[in-house]
């Protein structure tokens, strides 16, 4: 079936062109990072985690909420996501090959990478995290390769097939969860460590995956005639409103305790994040304007999407800017606000602020763009198919 | 003719599964892989040299270090002399920017050092006095806890938290599991900035984790730590086992009153201090 991604209208390889460009530059950077040292990034004694690691914890996100839409159709036999639902592993499969992509280019010795499998250690989360991503990763191209086969027949997906589906639901929750645990069991770092961030983790999955899969069908409706149809995108806009209220729910919850508490060290990173963190006289304050863009961005699209439910009405184009808000400000909130944050006060008492440096952006555009070609390609085949067989 | 090779294929994958999964398997469920066997044996001849090991101790050696700060009191020279000490026996790098920088054994504020024992209103000799923090050796270490290829790791015999720097990826979760910050990254290669370079201590090269190591290469030979060496005369830092009854730093620690730092994290530090 790769063939089909070979065949193009020109702004297919325009778009994948633009694409190879950041590629590109990304990789240049890469290099120049492997051969003179990770002091080519803004990360520091202080700071040893960054841009990599916060991109890496959101992406795994976006891989999970792809269970919003293989849960309802395989489970609840939700006819309406038929369509929807190859398109939700793909993203799964790019996303996961983004955050291998992330730890590698994270790792000082890069060329150790084996040592995890060759020195296993189940104490580490690290360890588990590796596991369960690289299960994902084989359940969802298992998965998404045989059921795109067997439409492609005309043909039932074979039965086994199902046993993978099924055990990739729980895999998609793990993922998320070990991810979370790779923070929350830090003594030392109050803004992580917090059962609260693996139930946060998953909500805000669960709607930044699926707004990402719900812009990607409204692109695809108007440039590649393939429709999934006014019901499922319907109803997955429902799902993310109530993802991302949850976790808006979750991050007052921080809120609470931090401040009714009153505890300093819970507080520091919420008034950091959120209104600057006064010490020794000087205030720091690099993420306020993003984190209050996060706050009206995803209030800005719930109460769109509220308003769309309401008043029955909406267009495609209000419903992509819904989408896109929301994503927007999940990814400000985990993308960027959730490792800094966390890390902003160091453990003794010393505020560092991190400024990613242009070589550390161009390898994580790079990493992002990556993903969106292997995310188009899977499209590109996946939507052919369904053109083929409908005829 | 087509099944015989289905049926091929199936036995060959199966096949390369489990001779990919085998050394997973095989770790799991041997024995813990720790230490070089060398690193070992020098810890043993460590622990025999500084006359307070014995192996068949009820909970065997757990080596710490306690810092009298009465004696430190209104000398800061004698910190910066255990820092220059350590610095020189094992080639840290002299990076002149906090991002980079790589620190065993330094000076900072009580409220630094211990963030959750500062008090409003506290005395003028902890206002103006600078502590000396280093690597705690836990004896529930979470850097171990969290390093994922065990290149980080307890030394059974001495109760050493040591590093294996080539083992490690360079992955410095151990950097965000230590609550006391006393894990430095080799952002770049050291080499360039090492001032005098001492031929007994490995280099390192950048992108592994380092800190300190309670001078483990020192007392294989049978000298005392590095920094304790260092301020000797004051007799500010006393070093040795605390599970001997007879070593010099246990009837300290029967006599005074020490705290240790952040000791409510459960880590349980092997450095205590007198203030």
């Amino acid at each position: 079936m790769i063939e089909k991604a070979l065949k193009g209208n020109p702004a297919y390889w325009m778009w994948l062109a633009f694409l190879s460009a950041f590629i590109a530059v990304g990789g240049i950077c890469y290099l120049r990072q492997f051969l003179f040292g990770m002091h080519l990034t803004g990360m520091g004694r202080d700071l040893s985690w960054g841009l990599y690691i916060s991109q890496f914890t959101f992406l795994v996100g976006v891989a999970a909420g792809g269970l919003m839409l293989v849960l309802p159709y395989y489970i609840h036999n939700y006819k309406a996501f038929g369509r929807m639902t190859i398109l939700g592993e793909f993203l799964a499969i790019s996303s996961i090959v983004m955050c291998l992509m992330f730890i590698m280019a994270d790792i000082g010795q890069p060329l150790r990478g084996l040592n995890m499998i060759f020195h296993p250690t189940p104490n580490s989360m690290l360890f588990w995290d590796m596991v369960v991503l690289l299960g994902y990763l084989g359940l969802n191209v298992i998965c998404g390769w045989v059921i795109l086969t067997a439409e492609r027949k005309q043909v039932k997906p074979p039965k086994w097939v199902y046993i993978f589906v099924y055990i990739s639901i729980p895999f998609a929750v793990s993922i998320h969860t070990v991810t979370a645990m790779l923070y929350c069991g830090l003594p030392g770092r109050h803004f992580w460590l917090s059962a609260i961030t693996a139930p946060r983790f998953l909500a805000s999955a669960f709607a930044a995956g699926p707004a990402l899969i719900v812009i990607a069908c409204l692109i695809m409706k108007r440039i590649a005639h393939f429709d999934v149809g006014k019901e499922a995108i319907n109803k997955l806009t429902t799902i993310i409103m109530y993802a991302a209220l949850i976790n808006a729910f979750f991050v007052c919850l921080e809120f609470f305790v931090g401040y009714y508490s009153n505890i300093p060290g819970h507080k520091h990173a919420l008034e950091y994040l959120f209104f600057g963190l006064e010490h020794h006289g000087h205030v720091y304050n690099n993420l306020v304007p993003f984190m209050w863009t996060s706050v009206v961005f995803c209030f800005g699209g719930l109460g769109l999407f509220a308003y769309m439910k309401i008043a029955n009405w909406s267009t495609d184009f209000f419903i992509g800017i819904g989408c896109a808000l929301i994503f927007i400000a999940l990814w400000l909130d985990k993308g960027l606000g959730f490792v800094m944050g966390g890390l902003a006060v160091n453990p003794l008492d010393e505020v560092v602020e991190y400024i990613p440096t242009a070589n550390e952006i161009g390898i994580t555009l790079g990493i992002w763009a990556t993903g969106f070609l292997l995310v188009t390609v899977l499209y590109k085949i996946a939507v052919k198919v369904e053109h083929e067989v409908e005829g | 003719m087509d099944k015989q090779r289905r049926k091929f294929l199936k036995i060959a994958g199966a096949t390369a599964l489990a001779g990919i999964s085998a050394p997973v398997v095989v770790n799991l469920t041997g024995s813990p892989a720790v230490a070089s066997a060398a690193k070992n044996q020098a810890s043993a001849q460590a622990a025999a040299a500084g006359g307070h090991g014995d192996d068949t101790a009820p909970k065997g050696v757990k080596l710490g270090l306690l810092i009298d700060m009465r004696k430190l009191y209104g000398h800061p020279e004698l910190l910066d002399k255990a820092t220059q000490a350590c610095n020189k026996a094992h080639n840290i790098p002299k990076i002149d920017n906090k991002k980079s920088e790589i620190k065993w054994i330094w000076k900072t504020p009580f409220a630094n050092a211990f963030t959750d024992q500062s008090t409003s209103n506290a005395s003028y000799t902890t206002r103006n006095n600078d502590f000396l923090v280093l690597c705690n050796h836990c004896a529930e270490p979470p850097c171990v806890r969290v390093c994922p290829t065990k290149a980080t790791f307890v030394d059974k015999k001495t109760g050493i938290v040591a590093m294996d720097f080539h083992r490690c990826i360079g992955c410095r979760f151990c950097m965000m599991g230590c609550p006391y910050g006393a894990r430095s990254f080799n952002w770049m290669d050291p080499l360039p900035f090492i001032e005098e370079l001492n031929p007994d201590f490995p280099a390192r090269m950048r992108g592994v984790v380092e800190k300190c190591n309670f001078c483990g290469e020192r007392l294989a030979l049978g000298k005392e730590p590095a920094c304790v060496e260092a301020v000797k005369e004051a007799g500010a830092i006393i070093f040795g086992d605390l599970n001997d009854p007879n070593s010099e730093i246990r009837r300290i620690l029967d006599k005074e009153h020490t705290i240790q730092r952040q000791a409510a994290y459960g880590t349980k530090p092997s450095v205590f201090y007198i203030v």
